[in-house]
């Protein structure tokens, strides 16, 4: 029997910086080793090991360290961080660290997985073209999400991320299939009331039975944060690569991982990049973020939506900018279009999605789908020009295209954009409400087109037809 | 073959004493598991290894075994159409051998050992050859004959050479040499930081054709040259690697995904084998190597990928082909070099960058060239690099930007703003520039003698225009004079009808040479016709509403060159209609 299995425990910590603990005198333990740090009363925090050497470890605590003096023990568990997982994981809800928080027992299977996952052979990935008709005309129209993707909301606090995410999750829907998503939704450092929001729509919706929820709220320890999406992302693994199931993971608010990462790094002392954040933000971003797709031979799929406030609505701050580099796009939300009264306040000129054009067009959408978004960007982009310049010049200033183009505009965001929370629209809906809007444009200017679209869906011909 | 005992582990870091001293640059077997490490530092026995796969789970204690031998890229038939990751490891075996999640420690040839290639022999028994000199080919693809050669520094007597099939490992010849009698095989090996040699740089003569008019028209890019494209997020970049890579007149593309997505890689690999090649009707993929170390498998990897790429390159370059390797991204790479840096504590300059940051870069782009390779015949071959970078926030004044622009001849800056209409390839013609021009322009006379003359004046146009839409945001544009609106009008049937390019349009995937040089003068001739008429008073809002206009702007979506000739008679016609109406002929 090794000593380990006789439940050694070191009592040799030297040293506890925030969320650091350094201890001497180890022998025999491995990086990235789980471990359990017991404090003089007896509660256990969960820890790993960041860096080892032949005489002593460096441990990350996912908990308080507040506390805790020289005197905590430390136990090294022999594994890297597993969690246990079976079906039997639906319709449950844990903490951050997945502990039951439903008054359930805990969940027992005998298959464990590494919460850090493997990597997704490149060559092993299915490309993602199944179009999600979400019901929301700015996603559907203009940045369609397929499945298998990974989609992030870039918001502000205060703007309506969590409905426009709960609406998604609630309608999505592949046209033509009753397929329904599970949810795995992931909480990091939220408040309960945003919370108790989701839980309470997934149990509206009934999609409560098929989701699992994971739960780190704002007075949750913050460095459990780091484990929690990667928790997420195992029991989404799980139930899309071996149950065979679309999932639907929604992850908020990654700011607060960030964050979070970004205390371990400074209590490290590593050379901050910018706003303090560790040079390998992105790289750690994308641990999480890649592990959503779609794999050949396999029936699941794995659709991921992070949700993110940008602090000071800026989209340069590294958490946006390098969730932009990784993911397949994103969903800006806009506090001017929000106190505009426009719901979802969505910008669609910056938001993008790099997977649309897989999932559009004949056969999927619509074969007019593409040139009308296009169309649609340029005209709108158009507007808002000129609606800088209604700021300088005034109205009478502008030329008559450019009134034509401002009047789109405002238009185009309250006819397309805005929607209701309940609005349902189907992909012919959300074209057709584009082909009205581009009525008022004329014909010669939808020169992103073709014209055999144009001969067969612009209002005008249909009429005559 | 020098053993060693791990001391430390820190994320890919790992520490070890060695019994004896290893060399830097040496391949490292680490732990239990055998991991893949290369020694980054040295201090007597000890050393610093950058692991290039997850080390969690390794103990200090565990084994560590020098190969003695740097890391290295094997060259040979085989690669084309492939997709290796980082170390050159094919990550089709892999799936086969290890399922759809990378798996560690397991190990690879990157050559098959089993595969049997025919092998025709080019030289004769008795031949003298150097390294260099071709001694046989394999027709690895349809489209691709793959030329094998004597491995540089080696040369002899052909003593025996066989015709058959054969693998990369058996001999397919004999050379009898100074220092013996060597065996000639398909397969040769080469450290992937070390430049392949060559006998002499050339001058460029000639464009790297990309079909995208916004790049070979505007800012070209020569065979042998370097370019770099930086935007942030969203702006294109991908997409327009992944256009060049499609569509660009080399004989071998090497693309490399470095620290990118996933799923942009899975689209080149189902995508490519439906593609052909406008030129030779082959499928593309069997021109293409792909090097995938998509941005969550270890950073460490991600640093030797880009040095894989360039060496695949050379290889190629060296059996005098033109090649074009297209990095995605270098961003990525430099952070890779930036993360290891930081973790052997190194004092940092900019950014947490390491100080050595621009000699890595210059090093990378200095790999591109067009030279008289090996060998006794005289051959030509060339090697393109074009680099991605993803600078953080989309500020170019970040330091690998800055550092790239060093070091490159064109750069395509992309544009957030063209991004959000839309304006694809998003590539901003005021701020990109090429320094190639001189060798574009004498190519292109051979179409038309007034290419360069033609591209001066559109650029020059379109300059104008962002200068009046300057005055334009103060004043309106309705207050503007009218010869300025017209050239407000004529930059936009520039920019719509000519710059703006549809990846995903049949026909204007891809522009033919021709066809780009008669689109630009149909746009600069509509202008002399018109202008005239604005100068004596006919208003602008009769020149807009001319019917011709919106023919110019789809003339890129038709098929080869007859519509503009049709379009050139219709701008004449309908400029005389509108002057002979205003008694202004």
């Amino acid at each position: 029997m090794s000593l380990k299995e006789a439940g050694l425990i070191y009592k040799t910590a030297r040293e506890i910086r925030g969320p650091l603990i350094f201890v001497e005198g180890v022998r025999d333990v491995a990086y990235d080793e789980v471990v359990k740090v017991i404090t003089p009363d007896g509660e256990e925090v969960l820890g790993s090991v960041l860096d080892v050497s032949k005489d002593y470890a460096l441990i990350q605590v996912y908990g308080e360290t507040s506390g805790m003096d020289l005197n905590v023990g430390v136990h090294f568990t022999g594994e890297t961080m597993k969690i246990p997982v079976s079906d039997e994981l639906i319709g449950r809800v844990f903490s951050g660290s997945f502990e039951p928080l439903d008054g359930m027992p805990r969940p027992l299977s005998t298959d464990e997985r590494d919460i850090h996952g493997g990597v997704i052979n490149p060559a092993a990935r299915a490309v993602p073209s199944e179009f999600i008709q979400t019901g929301i005309s700015a996603i559907d129209g203009m940045n369609s999400l397929v499945r298998g993707q990974k989609l992030p909301i870039f918001s502000e606090s205060g703007l309506p991320h969590n409905q426009l995410a709960a609406q998604i999750a609630r309608q999505a829907t592949i046209p033509g299939r009753e397929e329904e998503f599970a949810i795995v939704f992931a909480a990091m450092g939220i408040k309960h009331e945003e919370a108790e929001f989701f839980r309470r729509e997934f149990e509206r919706t009934g999609a409560l039975s098929r989701s699992v929820m994971i739960l780190n709220l704002a007075d949750d320890p913050p460095i459990e944060r780091l484990i929690t999406p990667r928790i997420a992302q195992t029991v989404a693994e799980y139930l899309a690569f071996d149950l065979g199931m679309h999932i639907l993971v929604i992850l908020t608010d990654m700011t607060n991982y960030a964050e979070a990462l970004r205390s371990i790094s400074i209590a490290r002392e590593e050379i901050p990049t910018r706003k303090g954040y560790p040079g390998y933000l992105y790289s750690d971003l994308a641990t999480i973020y890649e592990r959503a797709g779609r794999i050949k031979g396999k029936k699941g799929s794995i659709t991921l939506m992070p949700i993110l406030t940008m602090p000071g609505g800026d989209i340069t701050h590294p958490v946006p900018d390098l969730t932009g580099y990784i993911t397949e796009g994103q969903l800006i939300l806009q506090r001017d279009l929000f106190l505009r009264g426009i719901y979802p306040p969505m910008n669609v000129l910056p938001s993008l999605s790099r997977l649309m054009k897989d999932g559009i067009g004949e056969g999927r959408t619509r074969k007019d789908h593409a040139d009308v978004s296009n169309q649609l960007y340029m005209a709108y982009a158009e507007g808002t020009r000129a609606r800088g310049l209604v700021r300088i010049v005034g109205v009478v200033g502008l030329s008559e295209r450019e009134r034509r183009y401002l009047e789109f505009a405002d238009r185009f965001e309250r006819e397309f954009v805005n929607q209701g929370y309940y609005e349902n629209r189907t992909i012919e809906q959300t074209l057709d409400i584009a082909w009205n809007l581009l009525a008022m444009l004329p014909e010669d200017d939808l020169i992103r087109i073709r014209e055999e679209y144009i001969k067969e869906f612009h209002p005008k011909y249909r009429r005559a037809g | 073959m020098i053993r060693g005992v791990i001391e430390r582990i820190n994320g890919s870091l790992v520490i070890a004493q060695f019994e004896a001293e290893p060399k830097i640059g040496d391949l490292v077997e680490v732990g239990n598991l055998g991991l893949m490490g290369e020694i980054v530092r040295l201090s007597g026995e000890r050393a610093a290894i950058q692991c290039y796969e997850v080390t969690s789970g390794i103990k200090p204690g565990e084994p560590v075994l020098d190969t003695g031998r740097p890391l290295a890229a094997e060259l040979g038939p085989g690669l084309m159409g492939t997709i290796l990751d980082g170390v050159e490891r094919s990550e089709l075996k892999l799936w086969e051998i290890a399922g759809p999640f990378i798996t560690r420690g397991v190990r690879i040839a990157p050559l098959d050992r089993e595969k049997k290639w025919y092998f025709e022999p080019k030289v004769e028994v008795g031949a003298k050859v150097v390294g260099g000199d071709i001694i046989g080919v394999v027709q690895e693809t349809e489209y691709f004959q793959h030329r094998i050669l004597v491995p540089p520094g080696m040369e002899g007597k052909v003593t025996e050479i066989y015709e058959g099939e054969f693998t990369v490992e058996e001999p397919v010849g004999k050379l009898k040499t100074p220092e013996g009698e060597e065996e000639l095989k398909m397969m040769q090996v080469w450290p992937v930081r070390v430049p392949r040699p060559y006998k002499e740089r050339l001058p460029l003569v000639s464009p790297l054709l990309t079909g995208q008019r916004v790049i070979d028209t505007f800012f070209p890019v020569a065979k042998g040259g370097a370019a770099a494209i930086p935007g942030g997020f969203g702006t294109g970049k991908t997409v327009m690697l992944q256009q060049i890579s499609k569509w660009a007149d080399a004989d071998i593309i090497v693309l490399i995904g470095c620290g990118e997505r996933g799923n942009e890689m899975a689209d080149v690999v189902t995508h490519f084998p439906e593609l052909t090649d406008p030129r030779t009707g082959r499928k593309l993929i069997e021109r293409t190597v792909i090097v995938a170390n998509v941005s969550n498998m270890p950073i460490s990897a991600r640093e030797a990928s880009i040095y894989l790429g360039v060496t695949l390159a050379e290889y190629y370059r060296d059996q005098g082909y033109d090649v074009a390797v297209m990095a995605d991204s270098t961003s990525r790479w430099a952070e890779a070099l930036r993360d290891l840096s930081g973790r052997l504590e190194e004092i940092p300059a900019e950014r947490g960058f390491p100080a050595y940051l621009a000699d890595r870069i210059a090093g990378i782009y200095e790999r591109a060239g067009r030279v008289v390779t090996l060998g006794s015949e005289r051959r030509i071959g060339s090697v393109t690099i074009i680099g991605a970078v993803s600078p953080p926030g989309g500020d170019f004044s970040e330091p690998v930007t800055t550092h790239t622009l060093r070091f490159i001849g064109t750069f395509w800056a992309l544009d957030t703003e063209l991004a959000f209409r839309r304006h694809f390839p998003a590539i901003n013609w005021l701020r990109s520039f090429s320094r190639y021009i001189d060798v574009a322009s004498r190519w292109w006379s051979q179409y038309d003698a007034a290419w360069a003359a033609m591209r001066a004046r559109a650029l020059e146009l379109l300059e104008e225009a962002s200068e009046i839409e300057e005055t334009a945001r103060i004043i309106g544009e309705k207050a503007l004079p009218d010869e300025q609106r017209l050239i407000l009008l004529i930059a936009e049937m520039i920019r719509e009808g000519f710059l703006v390019q549809n990846a995903f349009h049949e026909v204007d995937t891809y522009c033919e040479a021709e066809k780009q040089v008669k689109l630009l003068k149909a746009i600069l001739r509509f202008y002399d016709s018109v202008e005239p008429l604005v100068r004596k008073g006919i208003p602008i809002e009769r020149v807009r509403e001319m019917r011709v206009i919106t023919e110019i702007m789809r003339l890129k979506e038709r098929r080869g060159v007859e519509a503009i000739e049709r379009v050139m008679g219709l701008i004449t016609e309908q400029a005389r209609a509108l002057a002979e109406e205003y008694g202004v002929i």
